[in-house]
């Protein structure tokens, strides 16, 4: 039983809530959290004679998304109905789309262990609406609310090309900073804004002959944590099962489970994969949509640089490392409002440090965006450029950006009032040398003597020095003017 | 009863010659008397009615100006949603159901100023030929009391014809105007799929349903027609008025058409009963004798309409019909075991047979597996017989042929033999699945003296001219004056 080598697949199913004003169907706004039934009408409660009406920016927003997936958008799509009898399903059918999405044959790069990048191939995407939600808090009845009925949804299909639960992850986020770098969501997850349905199995390779494991589809993920722990979990029950049972994946037997979140554990809902017919056919209230150039040229031109390419570039570009370009090109905002400061003369790398080490921070904790915090690019520029001539220090350039943020004055007027221009007049930092090199004849000569204990020797001074300024010698001048005296 | 077209009327009430009031008044006291025997609405609005009917006379007084249908009492089919009143598609699952909105149709003949009185008995949610189907009550042929009005908008053509309304509305998936109009012996027009808003029409089948007028005379049709034509931008397989614009259906009303091409095949009439064949065979020696020519033309798919269409309305209807379930929408079953029980036992007490039978059969159509075999199949048959139509308009301005095989049939002949059923729509159901215009007039009597119609078929919204082609036959005869004595 040792020698047992596997190999996991993972495709991933995503339903993606659009960002559009009104509902897909009708002119509702969309809502969370509103009172329960309070942003319904007649179409999205599905009232006998209604008749949808299709949004169009919902639309628009599904091409956008699958050109930035690089997927082929068809000239012709349609709406079909996929009929199932639920509760929170109005009509007991759903407007979809089945046999022509409005996006096809696609990819997303996701970066690999290597260091190369890996390509994830989309299947498809559709747009569809969304149900409402069936609430079971009221004793022996269940309860409907239909707020998020006829919500538009972007379902993304990808084909079984990840091999991990971390890769899966990966995806998953760079998803959403897709969608949200086009505006075409949210993908707030708190409010289910993504939702994940993995499908997992292995391939086993058990003295030199392959097992496939049933296929499990894991339903309505709605955090990352919990589509990485779940693809996790799956893996290895399924190995163990595999183990036990030496099941393999058959016609039917694709199985549906639940995420339980608090055990940690995948649960059992469908032990087959049922004869689900959902008689789907072309939906006779609405009209097929054609996608002809002109749209499709005009919906590009909306297309902006990704996340992903914009990380590369941020490497090359302004030599910053990975990480550093991943914080920064996490959010759109955050990215303009970074290039923007640079275009306004700051260094790259110290621009880079004010926003992730106090702008960032400041923005999480009021929970604004960056843009909100009140100093603009060129305002930020100018701190930068102080650090950079060595006007002040990399430490006060921060504490003078908290105070930018707090009282909106100026760098330049809060260095001088908080007295943190540093020290570099030559003359008068000579003296202060001289008094710590009297003070610490030992260190001075330590220093002068040169070899190993130099440098330590040097720095210890360099200390007294600042200690005696307050931190506003100029380290540069000051270590030059040391250097000078003892030489 | 009535003398009165609902144009006459209107004339009569906007010079104050009558009040709206009168003419309600008068409309209710015949439904007091007649409508016991009659059975064409399912629910009536006396008080509010003469309400309204008052403050237009009012505002006429005032000389304040009135829309196109001003004070004229008139009916509407009770698949169409109102905010007064219910809505009950004439099935015992949808008794209760108050609409919280108003279908544009409504709204429309609203603005128009009209008085709407009741909401007509039909088919169980459109479906049916005699209106036996209704869950809720029994409508029946004024002609002759033993015999059906046809259907499905019996209630609305019975209603025109006993006088209890000046027009009213119906709507017409296979031929449930124009079959009830024939058998009753009124005016009915089917026009252009797309021309009338449906939204708040109750779907039965929806790429086939459309709403349109009954009345007494060709005139009142173009007048309703007027009112209710349009596109709405809540319904969008409504038609774009840029491209197929709405006209003034009355402007050019009388003037004949020169030189009418009317298409025949002879195979149409094969069908139909002699006494049949034989008015409409006279109808179109009428027309020749208004100039018009006979073109011979072929239609070489029709014999597959009735197939085709079972497919395409059922499928349709057992999407639309799902939401009657109980938890949505409808009766709900007292005392279920579980919430699956809530579903099946709901809609096993709440639908009729005809209406099981179609959702079955349209169930089955839709199902993988069959789906390919049936309902694409239907469709591709649907697409070959649009295209006997726009082959056969080259040669000539409209179709003529019977609406209906029979005359109004006895209540209880063909119940139990739904085939037979079906064959009524023979004539009517190719224009629904093409989606042009259709009109039923009145053209004679069989020996019993009950109505027989005569349907023009003409181009995708040529209905100016098909109500024009009507118009040029209706002046030379009497036939539409004949009232049922009742």
């Amino acid at each position: 039983m040792s020698n047992v080598d596997y190999k996991v697949l993972v495709g991933l199913e995503i339903h993606v809530q659009l960002y559009t004003r009104t509902k897909m169907f009708c002119g509702c706004e969309l809502a969370f959290g509103a009172e329960p039934n309070s942003r319904v009408c007649p179409v999205c409660l599905g009232m006998p004679g209604s008749l949808p009406v299709m949004n169009k920016q919902a639309v628009e927003f599904s091409i956008l998304a699958g050109l930035a997936l690089n997927c082929q958008i068809p000239s012709f799509t349609k709406w079909d109905r996929k009929g199932y009898y639920y509760p929170d399903l109005p009509k007991n059918y759903q407007i979809s789309q089945y046999d022509l999405p409005l996006a096809l044959n696609g990819y997303i790069e996701i970066p690999a262990k290597d260091g190369s990048f890996k390509k994830i191939r989309i299947k498809r995407a559709h747009l569809e609406e969304d149900a409402g939600k069936n609430l079971h808090t009221a004793g022996n009845f269940s309860q409907v609310d239909l707020n998020r009925a006829g919500t538009p949804l972007l379902e993304i299909v990808t084909e079984p090309d990840m091999n991990t639960a971390a890769e899966v992850r990966t995806l998953a986020e760079e998803l959403q900073r897709i969608v949200r770098y086009l505006g075409v969501s949210e993908a707030d997850m708190q409010k289910g804004h993504m939702r994940f349905e993995p499908n997992v199995n292995l391939i086993i390779n058990r003295a030199g002959q392959e097992f496939k494991t049933p296929i499990v589809e894991v339903k309505n993920l709605n955090s990352f944590k919990a589509l990485e722990n779940s693809i996790n979990y799956e893996i290895g029950r399924q190995l163990d099962r595999f183990l036990e049972t030496g099941e393999t994946m058959e016609m039917g037997n694709k199985s549906t489970r639940g995420w339980d979140d608090a055990k940690e554990v995948t649960v059992l809902q469908r032990e087959k994969e049922e004869a689900h017919d959902y008689r789907y056919f072309p939906d006779p209230d609405l009209v097929p949509v054609r996608v002809n150039e002109q749209w499709l040229n005009e919906i590009k031109s909306r297309l902006c640089e990704l996340p992903f390419s914009r990380r590369m570039r941020y490497t090359k570009e302004y030599s910053l490392n990975d990480y550093d370009a991943g914080v920064l090109t996490n959010d759109r905002q955050v990215a303009d409002f970074f290039e923007a400061t640079v275009q306004a003369g700051g260094e790259p790398k110290r621009v880079c440090n004010l926003l992730t080490q106090v702008g960032l921070k400041l923005a999480n904790a009021r929970g604004c965006a960056i843009t909100e915090l009140g100093p603009k690019p060129a305002d930020i520029a100018q701190l930068a450029k102080m650090a950079q001539t060595g006007e002040i220090s990399a430490t006060a350039a921060n504490t003078i950006l908290e105070e930018m943020v707090k009282t909106g004055k100026a760098p330049r007027e809060l260095a001088e009032q908080l007295n943190l221009i540093q020290k570099s007049d030559a003359g008068e930092l000579e003296g202060i040398v001289d008094e710590v090199l009297k003070s610490n004849p030992q260190a001075a000569a330590d220093f002068k003597e040169g070899g190993k204990k130099s440098g330590k020797a040097k720095g210890f001074l360099l200390g007294q020095v600042m200690q005696k300024t307050k931190g506003r010698a100029n380290p540069k001048v000051a270590s030059e003017i040391l250097d000078k005296k003892l030489a | 009863m009535n003398q009165l077209s609902a144009k006459q009327l209107r004339d009569k009430i906007a010079t104050r010659q009558t009040s709206s009031v009168e003419a309600t008044k008068a409309v209710f006291a015949r439904i007091a008397k007649i409508e016991p025997t009659i059975g064409a609405f399912i629910s009536t609005f006396e008080e509010q009615a003469i309400a309204r009917a008052a403050e237009i006379d009012k505002r006429i007084a005032a000389g304040e100006k009135v829309g196109q249908l001003a004070g004229v009492p008139v009916a509407v089919k009770d698949v169409m949603c109102t905010t007064f009143g219910t809505t009950t598609c004439a099935s015992k699952i949808l008794a209760n159901f108050h609409a919280p909105y108003n279908a544009t149709v409504v709204e429309k003949l609203l603005a128009a100023d009209a008085i709407i009185i009741g909401k007509t008995n039909c088919d169980e949610f459109a479906m049916g030929s005699s209106t036996e189907n209704s869950g809720l009550k029994q409508t029946v042929n004024p002609w002759d009391t033993k015999r059906v009005p046809g259907g499905s908008s019996g209630g609305s053509t019975a209603a025109v014809a006993a006088g209890l309304c000046y027009a009213a509305l119906g709507s017409d998936t296979g031929g449930s105007i124009r079959q009830p109009a024939s058998l009753c012996g009124v005016v009915g027009l089917k026009p252009t799929y797309g021309r009338v808003s449906r939204y708040g029409l109750v779907a039965y089948g929806s790429s086939l349903d459309q709403i349109g007028p009954i009345t007494q005379t060709v005139e009142d049709c173009a007048l309703m027609l007027n009112v209710i034509a349009g596109h709405d931008p809540a319904d969008s397989t409504s038609v774009d008025e840029k491209t197929s614009p709405v006209t003034d259906y009355l402007a050019k009303l009388n003037e004949s058409v020169k030189g009418l091409k009317i298409g025949i095949a002879s195979s149409f009439n094969a069908g139909a009963d002699e006494q049949v064949r034989k008015a409409i065979d006279e109808a179109i020696q009428t027309y020749k004798k208004l100039g018009g020519t006979i073109v011979e033309i072929d239609m070489p798919h029709l014999d597959y309409a009735i197939a085709a269409y079972y497919m395409v309305a059922t499928a349709e209807a057992s999407s639309n019909l799902a939401r009657y379930d109980g938890v949505h929408y409808g009766h709900r079953t007292k005392n279920p075991n579980d919430y699956i029980e809530v579903y099946t036992k709901s809609r096993a007490e709440g639908f009729g047979k005809e209406v099981k039978r179609r959702i079955m059969l349209g169930t089955y159509a839709l199902s993988s597996g069959y789906y390919d075999a049936y309902y694409l199949k239907a469709l591709k048959v649907r697409n070959l017989i649009r295209g006997d139509f726009v082959r056969a308009f080259e040669k000539c301005d409209c179709i003529m042929m019977p609406v209906a095989p029979t005359t109004a049939f006895k209540i209880g002949e063909k119940v139990d033999d739904p085939l037979k059923m079906y064959l009524s729509d023979i004539y009517t159901i190719a224009a629904n699945l093409a989606g042009i215009p259709g009109i039923s007039i009145p053209c004679g009597f069989d020996d019993k003296q009950l109505p027989i119609g005569l349907q023009i078929l003409s181009p995708a919204f040529s209905e100016e001219k098909l109500l024009r082609i009507a118009q040029m036959y209706e002046k030379q005869t009497d036939w539409h004056k004949k009232r049922p004595l009742i």
